[in-house]
Protein backbone atom coordinates (compact mmCIF):
# COMPACT_ATOMS: atom_id res chain seq x y z
CA UNK A 1 0.00 0.00 0.00
CA UNK A 2 1.09 3.31 -1.20
CA UNK A 3 1.77 6.60 1.19
CA UNK A 4 -0.77 7.91 -0.28
CA UNK A 5 -3.38 5.38 -0.15
CA UNK A 6 -2.74 4.74 2.89
CA UNK A 7 -3.33 8.72 3.72
CA UNK A 8 -6.60 8.54 2.22
CA UNK A 9 -7.99 5.47 4.03
CA UNK A 10 -6.66 7.18 7.04
CA UNK A 11 -8.55 10.35 6.12
CA UNK A 12 -11.79 8.24 5.40
CA UNK A 13 -11.71 6.72 8.91
CA UNK A 14 -12.20 10.24 10.44
CA UNK A 15 -14.96 12.52 9.94
CA UNK A 16 -14.87 14.71 6.98
CA UNK A 17 -14.30 18.31 7.55
CA UNK A 18 -17.89 20.46 6.80
CA UNK A 19 -17.36 22.07 3.61
CA UNK A 20 -18.87 25.77 3.87
CA UNK A 21 -15.77 25.91 6.41
CA UNK A 22 -13.27 25.66 3.45
CA UNK A 23 -15.21 27.65 0.59
CA UNK A 24 -15.09 30.88 3.64
CA UNK A 25 -11.66 30.11 3.96
CA UNK A 26 -10.57 31.98 1.45
CA UNK A 27 -12.42 35.20 2.51
CA UNK A 28 -11.06 34.73 5.52
CA UNK A 29 -7.90 34.56 4.87
CA UNK A 30 -8.10 37.96 1.88
CA UNK A 31 -10.26 39.82 4.58
CA UNK A 32 -7.07 41.73 5.72
CA UNK A 33 -5.96 42.33 2.35
CA UNK A 34 -9.21 43.41 1.31
CA UNK A 35 -9.91 45.91 4.41
CA UNK A 36 -6.70 48.16 3.06
CA UNK A 37 -7.71 47.91 -0.72
CA UNK A 38 -10.68 49.68 0.35
CA UNK A 39 -9.22 52.02 3.07
CA UNK A 40 -7.24 52.78 -0.12
CA UNK A 41 -10.17 53.48 -2.58
CA UNK A 42 -11.92 56.08 0.27
CA UNK A 43 -9.33 58.75 -0.49
CA UNK A 44 -9.53 57.64 -4.08
CA UNK A 45 -12.82 58.61 -4.43
CA UNK A 46 -12.90 61.41 -2.49
CA UNK A 47 -10.26 63.09 -4.34
CA UNK A 48 -12.18 62.26 -7.74
CA UNK A 49 -15.55 64.24 -5.77
CA UNK A 50 -12.86 66.77 -4.81
CA UNK A 51 -11.88 66.84 -8.61
CA UNK A 52 -15.67 68.05 -9.37
CA UNK A 53 -15.49 70.42 -6.46
CA UNK A 54 -14.37 74.41 -5.91
CA UNK A 55 -12.52 73.94 -2.90
CA UNK A 56 -9.95 75.94 -1.65
CA UNK A 57 -8.87 75.64 1.90
CA UNK A 58 -7.99 78.85 2.41
CA UNK A 59 -12.34 79.92 1.43
CA UNK A 60 -14.39 77.02 2.59
CA UNK A 61 -17.41 79.22 1.97
CA UNK A 62 -16.93 79.06 -1.26
CA UNK A 63 -16.36 75.40 -1.63
CA UNK A 64 -19.31 73.69 -4.19
CA UNK A 65 -19.69 71.33 -6.58
CA UNK A 66 -18.83 72.66 -9.82
CA UNK A 67 -18.91 69.63 -12.68
CA UNK A 68 -16.27 69.23 -14.58
CA UNK A 69 -15.14 72.78 -14.48
CA UNK A 70 -11.67 72.61 -12.67
CA UNK A 71 -10.85 70.18 -16.19
CA UNK A 72 -12.50 72.81 -18.27
CA UNK A 73 -10.16 75.77 -16.57
CA UNK A 74 -6.93 73.39 -17.39
CA UNK A 75 -7.90 73.40 -21.29
CA UNK A 76 -7.25 77.11 -21.83
CA UNK A 77 -4.59 76.80 -18.67
CA UNK A 78 -1.12 77.70 -20.05
CA UNK A 79 0.57 76.27 -16.61
CA UNK A 80 -1.34 73.29 -17.25
CA UNK A 81 -0.25 72.71 -20.83
CA UNK A 82 3.35 73.57 -19.45
CA UNK A 83 3.20 70.74 -16.73
CA UNK A 84 1.42 68.08 -19.23
CA UNK A 85 4.54 68.93 -21.73
CA UNK A 86 7.28 68.75 -18.93
CA UNK A 87 6.13 65.51 -17.96
CA UNK A 88 5.75 64.03 -21.32
CA UNK A 89 9.50 65.03 -22.08
CA UNK A 90 10.60 63.83 -18.56
CA UNK A 91 9.12 60.65 -19.14
CA UNK A 92 10.02 60.04 -22.87
CA UNK A 93 13.95 61.39 -22.09
CA UNK A 94 14.39 59.48 -18.92
CA UNK A 95 12.64 55.99 -20.88
CA UNK A 96 14.50 56.13 -23.95
CA UNK A 97 17.80 56.73 -22.25
CA UNK A 98 17.64 54.39 -19.76
CA UNK A 99 16.19 51.46 -22.47
CA UNK A 100 19.31 52.16 -24.49
CA UNK A 101 21.79 52.03 -21.89
CA UNK A 102 20.21 49.54 -20.25
CA UNK A 103 20.47 47.33 -22.98
CA UNK A 104 23.78 48.16 -23.67
CA UNK A 105 24.48 47.34 -20.48
CA UNK A 106 23.01 43.82 -20.38
CA UNK A 107 24.95 42.91 -23.71
CA UNK A 108 27.94 43.51 -22.09
CA UNK A 109 27.47 41.71 -19.21
CA UNK A 110 25.19 38.76 -21.08
CA UNK A 111 28.32 36.18 -20.37
CA UNK A 112 27.58 35.57 -16.33
CA UNK A 113 31.67 35.28 -15.56
CA UNK A 114 31.97 36.31 -12.07
CA UNK A 115 33.29 39.35 -12.95
CA UNK A 116 30.22 40.36 -15.05
CA UNK A 117 27.92 39.57 -12.07
CA UNK A 118 30.13 41.47 -9.70
CA UNK A 119 29.96 44.31 -12.28
CA UNK A 120 26.13 43.89 -12.20
CA UNK A 121 25.85 44.23 -8.48
CA UNK A 122 27.74 47.16 -7.92
CA UNK A 123 25.08 48.77 -10.85
CA UNK A 124 22.75 47.88 -8.24
CA UNK A 125 23.74 50.20 -5.52
CA UNK A 126 22.15 53.67 -7.50
CA UNK A 127 18.98 51.68 -7.85
CA UNK A 128 18.57 50.99 -4.22
CA UNK A 129 19.48 54.54 -3.31
CA UNK A 130 16.49 56.64 -2.01
CA UNK A 131 15.57 58.49 -5.19
CA UNK A 132 15.24 61.96 -3.01
CA UNK A 133 18.73 61.10 -1.39
CA UNK A 134 20.50 60.10 -4.56
CA UNK A 135 19.32 63.76 -6.04
CA UNK A 136 20.71 65.54 -2.71
CA UNK A 137 24.00 63.59 -3.72
CA UNK A 138 24.42 65.55 -7.54
CA UNK A 139 23.41 68.21 -5.63
CA UNK A 140 26.47 68.44 -4.02
CA UNK A 141 28.58 67.26 -6.84
CA UNK A 142 26.91 69.98 -9.04
CA UNK A 143 26.86 72.56 -6.38
CA UNK A 144 28.62 75.85 -8.33
CA UNK A 145 31.42 77.01 -5.80
CA UNK A 146 32.77 73.09 -4.65
CA UNK A 147 30.66 70.70 -6.97
CA UNK A 148 33.44 68.32 -8.59
CA UNK A 149 31.59 67.89 -11.48
CA UNK A 150 31.36 71.56 -11.81
CA UNK A 151 34.87 71.63 -11.63
CA UNK A 152 35.40 68.94 -13.81
CA UNK A 153 33.18 70.44 -17.13
CA UNK A 154 35.33 73.58 -15.89
CA UNK A 155 38.53 71.69 -16.77
CA UNK A 156 36.96 71.72 -20.58
CA UNK A 157 36.12 75.03 -20.85
CA UNK A 158 32.67 75.01 -19.59
CA UNK A 159 32.53 77.94 -16.89
CA UNK A 160 29.69 79.23 -15.26
CA UNK A 161 27.50 75.96 -16.15
CA UNK A 162 24.92 76.07 -13.25
CA UNK A 163 22.98 72.61 -13.35
CA UNK A 164 19.98 72.25 -11.99
CA UNK A 165 19.54 76.16 -11.14
CA UNK A 166 19.48 77.52 -14.80
CA UNK A 167 16.45 76.88 -16.95
CA UNK A 168 18.54 75.53 -20.06
CA UNK A 169 20.17 72.82 -18.13
CA UNK A 170 17.61 71.86 -14.92
CA UNK A 171 16.07 69.13 -17.47
CA UNK A 172 19.66 67.89 -18.22
CA UNK A 173 20.22 67.68 -14.78
CA UNK A 174 17.78 65.83 -13.54
CA UNK A 175 17.12 63.20 -15.83
CA UNK A 176 21.13 62.54 -15.42
CA UNK A 177 19.86 61.66 -11.80
CA UNK A 178 17.03 59.91 -12.90
CA UNK A 179 19.62 58.19 -15.30
CA UNK A 180 21.75 57.17 -12.92
CA UNK A 181 19.39 55.61 -10.76
CA UNK A 182 16.54 53.59 -12.90
CA UNK A 183 19.23 52.75 -15.78
CA UNK A 184 20.47 49.53 -13.14
CA UNK A 185 16.71 48.79 -12.84
CA UNK A 186 16.05 48.32 -17.14
CA UNK A 187 20.03 46.48 -17.39
CA UNK A 188 18.86 44.05 -14.21
CA UNK A 189 15.48 43.18 -16.05
CA UNK A 190 16.92 42.57 -19.08
CA UNK A 191 20.07 40.84 -18.56
CA UNK A 192 17.84 38.38 -16.45
CA UNK A 193 15.97 37.80 -19.66
CA UNK A 194 19.19 37.91 -21.74
CA UNK A 195 20.34 34.86 -20.05
CA UNK A 196 16.94 32.58 -19.50
CA UNK A 197 16.96 32.74 -23.51
CA UNK A 198 17.37 29.58 -24.96
CA UNK A 199 20.66 28.82 -26.53
CA UNK A 200 19.85 26.78 -29.30
CA UNK A 201 19.28 29.72 -32.21
CA UNK A 202 22.43 31.31 -31.03
CA UNK A 203 24.23 28.13 -31.60
CA UNK A 204 22.86 27.84 -35.04
CA UNK A 205 23.37 30.83 -36.26
CA UNK A 206 27.02 30.76 -35.32
CA UNK A 207 27.24 27.43 -36.96
CA UNK A 208 25.60 28.94 -40.35
CA UNK A 209 27.99 32.25 -40.03
CA UNK A 210 24.88 34.73 -39.25
CA UNK A 211 26.46 38.38 -39.47
CA UNK A 212 26.52 40.05 -35.38
CA UNK A 213 23.45 42.82 -36.28
CA UNK A 214 21.13 39.90 -38.20
CA UNK A 215 21.71 37.99 -34.92
CA UNK A 216 20.76 41.28 -32.77
CA UNK A 217 17.92 42.37 -35.25
CA UNK A 218 16.17 39.28 -35.65
CA UNK A 219 16.97 36.87 -32.81
CA UNK A 220 18.28 38.56 -29.45
CA UNK A 221 15.72 41.70 -30.19
CA UNK A 222 12.52 39.01 -30.93
CA UNK A 223 12.83 37.12 -28.01
CA UNK A 224 13.81 39.78 -25.30
CA UNK A 225 10.99 41.71 -26.57
CA UNK A 226 8.21 40.78 -24.08
CA UNK A 227 11.04 41.64 -21.30
CA UNK A 228 12.14 45.11 -22.41
CA UNK A 229 7.99 45.68 -22.99
CA UNK A 230 8.01 44.95 -19.20
CA UNK A 231 10.43 46.74 -18.40
CA UNK A 232 9.69 50.00 -20.46
CA UNK A 233 6.23 50.20 -19.36
CA UNK A 234 7.06 50.00 -15.99
CA UNK A 235 9.60 52.68 -15.94
CA UNK A 236 7.26 54.54 -17.64
CA UNK A 237 4.61 54.31 -15.35
CA UNK A 238 7.11 55.85 -12.68
CA UNK A 239 8.66 58.07 -14.63
CA UNK A 240 5.38 60.01 -15.59
CA UNK A 241 4.88 60.02 -11.69
CA UNK A 242 8.30 61.23 -11.17
CA UNK A 243 8.02 63.28 -7.70
CA UNK A 244 10.85 62.57 -5.21
CA UNK A 245 14.07 63.50 -7.34
CA UNK A 246 12.58 67.07 -8.98
CA UNK A 247 11.07 67.92 -5.42
CA UNK A 248 14.87 67.19 -4.03
CA UNK A 249 16.62 68.98 -6.32
CA UNK A 250 14.90 71.80 -7.43
CA UNK A 251 10.78 71.71 -6.39
CA UNK A 252 9.95 72.11 -9.99
CA UNK A 253 12.14 75.13 -10.48
CA UNK A 254 13.83 77.27 -11.84
CA UNK A 255 10.50 78.91 -12.52
CA UNK A 256 8.26 75.76 -13.78
CA UNK A 257 10.73 74.39 -16.04
CA UNK A 258 10.51 71.04 -14.08
CA UNK A 259 6.87 71.53 -13.04
CA UNK A 260 6.23 67.87 -13.78
CA UNK A 261 1.99 66.47 -12.30
CA UNK A 262 3.04 65.58 -9.18
CA UNK A 263 4.83 68.42 -8.09
CA UNK A 264 2.15 71.05 -9.81
CA UNK A 265 -0.16 68.80 -7.87
CA UNK A 266 1.63 68.96 -4.52
CA UNK A 267 2.19 72.83 -5.21
CA UNK A 268 -1.47 73.75 -5.88
CA UNK A 269 -2.55 71.71 -2.66
CA UNK A 270 0.20 73.19 0.18
CA UNK A 271 0.97 76.00 -1.35
CA UNK A 272 -1.82 77.26 -3.09
CA UNK A 273 -4.24 75.54 -1.01
CA UNK A 274 -6.25 74.92 -3.94
CA UNK A 275 -7.24 71.19 -3.38
CA UNK A 276 -9.79 70.94 -6.62
CA UNK A 277 -7.36 72.28 -8.67
CA UNK A 278 -5.15 69.94 -7.35
CA UNK A 279 -6.99 66.91 -7.38
CA UNK A 280 -8.60 67.39 -10.85
CA UNK A 281 -4.61 67.39 -11.98
CA UNK A 282 -3.77 64.35 -10.42
CA UNK A 283 -7.26 62.38 -11.68
CA UNK A 284 -5.34 63.28 -15.22
CA UNK A 285 -2.27 61.75 -14.35
CA UNK A 286 -4.35 58.57 -12.97
CA UNK A 287 -6.21 58.78 -16.50
CA UNK A 288 -2.79 58.24 -17.82
CA UNK A 289 -1.43 55.88 -15.65
CA UNK A 290 -4.50 53.46 -15.92
CA UNK A 291 -4.34 52.84 -19.47
CA UNK A 292 -0.65 52.21 -19.13
CA UNK A 293 -0.91 50.22 -16.32
CA UNK A 294 -3.86 47.72 -17.96
CA UNK A 295 -1.11 47.28 -20.89
CA UNK A 296 1.62 46.91 -18.49
CA UNK A 297 -0.40 44.66 -16.44
CA UNK A 298 -0.96 41.99 -19.67
CA UNK A 299 2.41 42.15 -20.51
CA UNK A 300 3.24 41.69 -16.91
CA UNK A 301 1.10 38.52 -16.32
CA UNK A 302 2.66 37.22 -19.46
CA UNK A 303 6.53 37.32 -18.02
CA UNK A 304 5.08 35.78 -15.03
CA UNK A 305 3.55 32.88 -16.28
CA UNK A 306 6.81 32.05 -18.25
CA UNK A 307 8.51 32.55 -14.90
CA UNK A 308 6.39 30.25 -13.33
CA UNK A 309 6.80 27.24 -15.74
CA UNK A 310 2.92 27.33 -16.89
CA UNK A 311 2.96 29.03 -20.06
CA UNK B 1 28.28 35.51 -29.67
CA UNK B 2 31.98 35.87 -28.58
CA UNK B 3 33.71 38.90 -29.36
CA UNK B 4 36.80 37.40 -29.49
CA UNK B 5 38.65 40.05 -31.61
CA UNK B 6 41.29 42.66 -30.35
CA UNK B 7 39.16 45.67 -30.86
CA UNK B 8 36.11 44.08 -29.90
CA UNK B 9 37.51 43.66 -26.73
CA UNK B 10 38.95 47.11 -26.26
CA UNK B 11 35.79 48.65 -26.63
CA UNK B 12 33.70 46.42 -24.18
CA UNK B 13 36.80 46.99 -21.45
CA UNK B 14 36.29 50.86 -22.57
CA UNK B 15 32.68 50.77 -22.23
CA UNK B 16 32.71 48.67 -18.53
CA UNK B 17 35.32 51.18 -17.16
CA UNK B 18 33.16 54.21 -18.19
CA UNK B 19 29.66 52.50 -16.96
CA UNK B 20 31.32 51.51 -13.87
CA UNK B 21 32.71 55.07 -12.99
CA UNK B 22 29.31 56.92 -14.50
CA UNK B 23 27.57 54.40 -11.93
CA UNK B 24 29.43 54.27 -8.45
CA UNK B 25 31.34 57.61 -8.71
CA UNK B 26 28.69 59.48 -6.90
CA UNK B 27 28.58 57.24 -3.98
CA UNK B 28 32.87 56.83 -3.48
CA UNK B 29 32.91 60.83 -4.08
CA UNK B 30 29.89 61.63 -1.82
CA UNK B 31 31.78 58.59 0.80
CA UNK B 32 34.83 60.50 0.27
CA UNK B 33 33.34 64.00 1.39
CA UNK B 34 31.42 62.47 4.74
CA UNK B 35 35.09 62.48 5.91
CA UNK B 36 36.55 66.26 4.85
CA UNK B 37 36.42 69.40 6.83
CA UNK B 38 34.40 72.05 5.00
CA UNK B 39 37.53 74.07 4.13
CA UNK B 40 38.73 70.76 3.02
CA UNK B 41 35.69 70.28 0.97
CA UNK B 42 35.83 73.81 -0.31
CA UNK B 43 39.06 73.47 -1.69
CA UNK B 44 40.22 74.30 -5.26
CA UNK B 45 41.30 71.88 -7.47
CA UNK B 46 39.46 69.01 -5.43
CA UNK B 47 42.18 66.80 -3.89
CA UNK B 48 41.78 62.90 -3.67
CA UNK B 49 43.87 62.31 -0.52
CA UNK B 50 43.47 64.36 2.25
CA UNK B 51 43.52 63.73 6.27
CA UNK B 52 39.75 62.05 7.03
CA UNK B 53 38.52 63.17 9.68
CA UNK B 54 34.92 62.04 12.07
CA UNK B 55 33.68 65.19 13.02
CA UNK B 56 31.11 65.02 10.84
CA UNK B 57 29.70 62.16 11.89
CA UNK B 58 30.38 62.96 15.45
CA UNK B 59 28.45 66.39 15.39
CA UNK B 60 25.47 64.13 13.57
CA UNK B 61 25.47 61.74 16.51
CA UNK B 62 25.29 64.10 19.44
CA UNK B 63 23.19 66.03 17.58
CA UNK B 64 24.83 69.39 18.14
CA UNK B 65 26.20 71.25 15.04
CA UNK B 66 28.68 73.98 15.74
CA UNK B 67 28.21 76.64 12.71
CA UNK B 68 29.80 80.08 12.44
CA UNK B 69 26.12 81.30 13.59
CA UNK B 70 26.39 79.48 16.81
CA UNK B 71 25.30 75.93 17.96
CA UNK B 72 22.91 74.13 15.78
CA UNK B 73 20.56 71.18 17.25
CA UNK B 74 19.53 68.19 14.96
CA UNK B 75 17.87 65.35 15.20
CA UNK B 76 19.33 63.32 12.48
CA UNK B 77 19.68 60.30 14.64
CA UNK B 78 15.60 60.97 15.32
CA UNK B 79 15.27 60.21 11.77
CA UNK B 80 17.01 57.29 11.29
CA UNK B 81 15.38 55.67 14.38
CA UNK B 82 12.19 56.69 12.78
CA UNK B 83 13.35 55.04 9.33
CA UNK B 84 14.27 51.67 11.47
CA UNK B 85 11.11 51.88 13.36
CA UNK B 86 8.32 52.94 10.03
CA UNK B 87 10.02 50.37 7.49
CA UNK B 88 10.24 47.67 10.08
CA UNK B 89 6.42 48.13 11.40
CA UNK B 90 5.21 48.17 7.45
CA UNK B 91 7.07 45.46 6.71
CA UNK B 92 5.70 43.19 9.49
CA UNK B 93 2.06 44.19 9.12
CA UNK B 94 2.00 43.82 5.49
CA UNK B 95 3.52 39.91 6.10
CA UNK B 96 1.07 39.76 8.60
CA UNK B 97 -1.96 41.01 6.19
CA UNK B 98 0.37 39.93 3.20
CA UNK B 99 1.14 36.06 3.27
CA UNK B 100 -2.11 34.19 4.32
CA UNK B 101 -3.75 36.43 1.39
CA UNK B 102 -1.17 35.27 -0.94
CA UNK B 103 -1.76 31.97 0.46
CA UNK B 104 -5.72 31.99 -0.39
CA UNK B 105 -4.79 33.78 -4.07
CA UNK B 106 -2.64 30.76 -4.53
CA UNK B 107 -4.21 27.65 -3.25
CA UNK B 108 -7.88 29.16 -4.08
CA UNK B 109 -9.28 30.51 -7.33
CA UNK B 110 -11.92 32.99 -6.40
CA UNK B 111 -13.24 36.39 -8.17
CA UNK B 112 -12.77 38.12 -4.72
CA UNK B 113 -8.87 36.69 -4.55
CA UNK B 114 -8.60 37.61 -8.26
CA UNK B 115 -9.65 41.24 -7.77
CA UNK B 116 -7.99 42.37 -4.65
CA UNK B 117 -4.45 40.62 -5.66
CA UNK B 118 -4.96 43.20 -9.30
CA UNK B 119 -6.79 46.12 -7.37
CA UNK B 120 -3.46 46.48 -5.06
CA UNK B 121 -1.13 45.65 -7.91
CA UNK B 122 -2.78 48.72 -9.52
CA UNK B 123 -2.43 51.01 -6.38
CA UNK B 124 1.26 50.39 -6.97
CA UNK B 125 1.06 52.12 -10.26
CA UNK B 126 -1.28 55.15 -9.25
CA UNK B 127 -0.02 58.27 -8.60
CA UNK B 128 0.80 58.12 -4.76
CA UNK B 129 -0.27 62.27 -4.06
CA UNK B 130 -4.10 60.90 -5.60
CA UNK B 131 -4.50 58.67 -2.24
CA UNK B 132 -1.62 61.58 0.14
CA UNK B 133 -3.84 64.29 -0.59
CA UNK B 134 -6.98 63.25 0.86
CA UNK B 135 -5.87 60.96 3.61
CA UNK B 136 -4.26 63.97 4.91
CA UNK B 137 -7.46 65.65 5.23
CA UNK B 138 -8.98 62.11 6.68
CA UNK B 139 -5.89 61.70 9.19
CA UNK B 140 -6.52 65.20 10.48
CA UNK B 141 -10.32 64.70 11.20
CA UNK B 142 -9.17 60.88 12.88
CA UNK B 143 -5.94 62.35 15.07
CA UNK B 144 -3.91 59.77 12.67
CA UNK B 145 -1.81 62.67 11.28
CA UNK B 146 1.50 62.42 12.04
CA UNK B 147 1.63 59.08 13.91
CA UNK B 148 3.56 56.67 13.37
CA UNK B 149 0.04 54.46 13.25
CA UNK B 150 -0.91 56.29 10.32
CA UNK B 151 2.30 56.35 7.92
CA UNK B 152 2.89 52.34 8.92
CA UNK B 153 -0.56 52.20 7.23
CA UNK B 154 0.07 53.94 4.31
CA UNK B 155 3.33 52.13 3.60
CA UNK B 156 1.10 49.05 2.63
CA UNK B 157 0.69 50.79 -0.74
CA UNK B 158 4.54 49.46 -1.15
CA UNK B 159 4.78 46.32 0.69
CA UNK B 160 1.21 44.55 0.45
CA UNK B 161 1.55 44.35 -3.35
CA UNK B 162 5.04 43.24 -3.03
CA UNK B 163 4.66 40.55 -0.87
CA UNK B 164 1.51 39.29 -2.12
CA UNK B 165 2.97 38.56 -5.79
CA UNK B 166 5.70 37.51 -4.56
CA UNK B 167 4.73 35.40 -2.16
CA UNK B 168 1.97 34.21 -4.07
CA UNK B 169 4.18 32.79 -6.88
CA UNK B 170 6.27 30.95 -4.07
CA UNK B 171 3.15 29.31 -3.10
CA UNK B 172 2.52 28.68 -6.46
CA UNK B 173 5.15 26.81 -7.13
CA UNK B 174 4.84 24.60 -4.15
CA UNK B 175 2.59 20.97 -4.97
CA UNK B 176 -0.43 20.96 -3.39
CA UNK B 177 -0.16 17.27 -3.52
CA UNK B 178 2.10 17.60 0.10
CA UNK B 179 -0.12 19.60 1.74
CA UNK B 180 -3.23 17.43 0.41
CA UNK B 181 -1.66 14.94 2.01
CA UNK B 182 -1.33 16.39 4.89
CA UNK B 183 -4.40 17.13 5.19
CA UNK B 184 -6.01 13.58 4.44
CA UNK B 185 -3.71 12.93 7.37
CA UNK B 186 -6.53 14.66 9.48
CA UNK B 187 -4.62 17.57 9.97
CA UNK B 188 -6.31 20.93 9.49
CA UNK B 189 -5.64 23.89 6.89
CA UNK B 190 -3.76 25.96 9.85
CA UNK B 191 -1.46 23.26 10.59
CA UNK B 192 -0.84 22.43 6.33
CA UNK B 193 -0.46 26.12 6.15
CA UNK B 194 1.50 26.84 9.22
CA UNK B 195 3.83 23.72 9.08
CA UNK B 196 3.99 23.24 5.83
CA UNK B 197 3.51 25.99 3.46
CA UNK B 198 4.93 28.74 5.04
CA UNK B 199 7.96 26.97 5.73
CA UNK B 200 8.67 25.77 2.28
CA UNK B 201 8.08 29.04 0.89
CA UNK B 202 9.85 30.37 3.86
CA UNK B 203 13.00 32.23 1.84
CA UNK B 204 10.45 33.74 -0.56
CA UNK B 205 8.47 35.43 2.09
CA UNK B 206 12.23 36.36 3.84
CA UNK B 207 13.37 38.30 0.28
CA UNK B 208 9.86 39.66 0.18
CA UNK B 209 9.98 40.57 3.40
CA UNK B 210 14.03 42.64 3.36
CA UNK B 211 12.97 44.41 -0.08
CA UNK B 212 9.69 45.73 0.68
CA UNK B 213 12.29 47.17 4.29
CA UNK B 214 14.50 48.47 1.48
CA UNK B 215 11.74 50.18 -0.62
CA UNK B 216 9.88 51.45 2.23
CA UNK B 217 13.04 52.93 3.67
CA UNK B 218 13.78 54.65 0.48
CA UNK B 219 10.15 56.01 0.35
CA UNK B 220 10.46 60.06 0.63
CA UNK B 221 6.86 61.66 -0.89
CA UNK B 222 4.49 59.69 2.15
CA UNK B 223 6.44 60.79 4.97
CA UNK B 224 6.99 64.25 3.30
CA UNK B 225 3.08 64.89 3.63
CA UNK B 226 1.81 62.65 6.37
CA UNK B 227 4.97 63.27 9.45
CA UNK B 228 5.84 66.37 11.23
CA UNK B 229 9.61 66.42 12.38
CA UNK B 230 9.61 64.16 15.25
CA UNK B 231 8.42 61.23 12.91
CA UNK B 232 10.52 61.96 9.72
CA UNK B 233 12.43 59.00 8.05
CA UNK B 234 15.81 60.03 6.64
CA UNK B 235 14.99 60.16 3.51
CA UNK B 236 12.50 63.69 4.66
CA UNK B 237 14.79 64.54 7.28
CA UNK B 238 18.05 64.51 5.10
CA UNK B 239 16.51 67.38 2.90
CA UNK B 240 15.08 69.47 6.09
CA UNK B 241 18.63 68.92 6.93
CA UNK B 242 20.36 70.22 3.58
CA UNK B 243 17.78 73.72 4.42
CA UNK B 244 18.68 74.00 7.96
CA UNK B 245 22.02 73.50 8.22
CA UNK B 246 22.73 75.64 5.23
CA UNK B 247 26.51 74.95 4.09
CA UNK B 248 27.98 72.46 6.58
CA UNK B 249 28.35 69.70 3.20
CA UNK B 250 30.47 67.70 4.90
CA UNK B 251 27.73 66.74 7.44
CA UNK B 252 25.06 66.46 5.07
CA UNK B 253 27.50 64.20 3.14
CA UNK B 254 27.76 62.48 6.36
CA UNK B 255 24.19 62.16 6.50
CA UNK B 256 23.73 61.05 2.75
CA UNK B 257 26.00 58.35 3.73
CA UNK B 258 23.81 57.10 7.17
CA UNK B 259 20.54 57.23 4.88
CA UNK B 260 21.99 55.26 2.63
CA UNK B 261 23.97 52.62 3.92
CA UNK B 262 21.38 50.32 5.53
CA UNK B 263 19.81 50.23 2.21
CA UNK B 264 23.15 49.08 0.13
CA UNK B 265 24.15 46.44 2.77
CA UNK B 266 20.65 44.65 2.54
CA UNK B 267 20.53 44.84 -1.35
CA UNK B 268 23.81 43.58 -1.68
CA UNK B 269 22.74 40.96 1.09
CA UNK B 270 19.51 40.02 -0.74
CA UNK B 271 20.74 40.74 -4.58
CA UNK B 272 19.91 37.12 -5.55
CA UNK B 273 15.90 38.40 -4.94
CA UNK B 274 16.26 41.76 -6.19
CA UNK B 275 15.63 41.06 -10.16
CA UNK B 276 12.46 39.23 -8.52
CA UNK B 277 11.24 42.02 -6.12
CA UNK B 278 12.12 44.57 -8.58
CA UNK B 279 9.65 42.88 -11.17
CA UNK B 280 7.16 41.95 -8.47
CA UNK B 281 7.73 38.74 -9.34
CA UNK B 282 7.66 38.62 -12.63
CA UNK B 283 11.37 37.92 -13.34
CA UNK B 284 13.35 35.69 -11.55
CA UNK B 285 16.94 36.02 -11.31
Amino acid sequence: MSMVQLLQTNAQATPAKPRPRVRLLPYLLSLPALLVCVAILVPFVTAAVYSLQRYRLNLPHLRGFIGAGNYIDFLSDPAFWNTFRVSITYTVVTVVLELLLGLGIALLLRRPTRFHNAVSIMLLLPLMTAPAIAALMWKLMTNPSFGILSYLVGLFGVTDFKWASDPSSALFTVVLVDVWVYTPFIMILLLAGLRSLPRQPFEAAALDGVPASFVFFRITLPMLAPYIITASLFRLLDSIQQFDIIYAMTQGGPGDRLMVFQVQAYLEFFQYTNVGRSAALLMILWLITNILSNIFIKNWLRLRARAHGHT
Amino acid sequence: MEHSSLAGRIFRGVALTLILIFFMFPIVWIFLMSFQTNEQILRIPPRILFEPTLANYEALISGQLRTAAGNLQISFMRNLFNSVVLSSAAVLLALLLGVPAAYAFARFKFRLGESIAFTLLSFRFAPPLLVLLPLSLYYQELGLNDTYFGIVWVYQLIALPLILWIVRGYFEDISPDIEHAYRLAGHSWREAFTRIAVPLAGPGIAAAGLLSFIFCWNNFVFALILASADKQPVTVGALAFVTASGIQYGQIAAAIVLSVTPTLLLALYAQRYLVEGLSLGAVKG
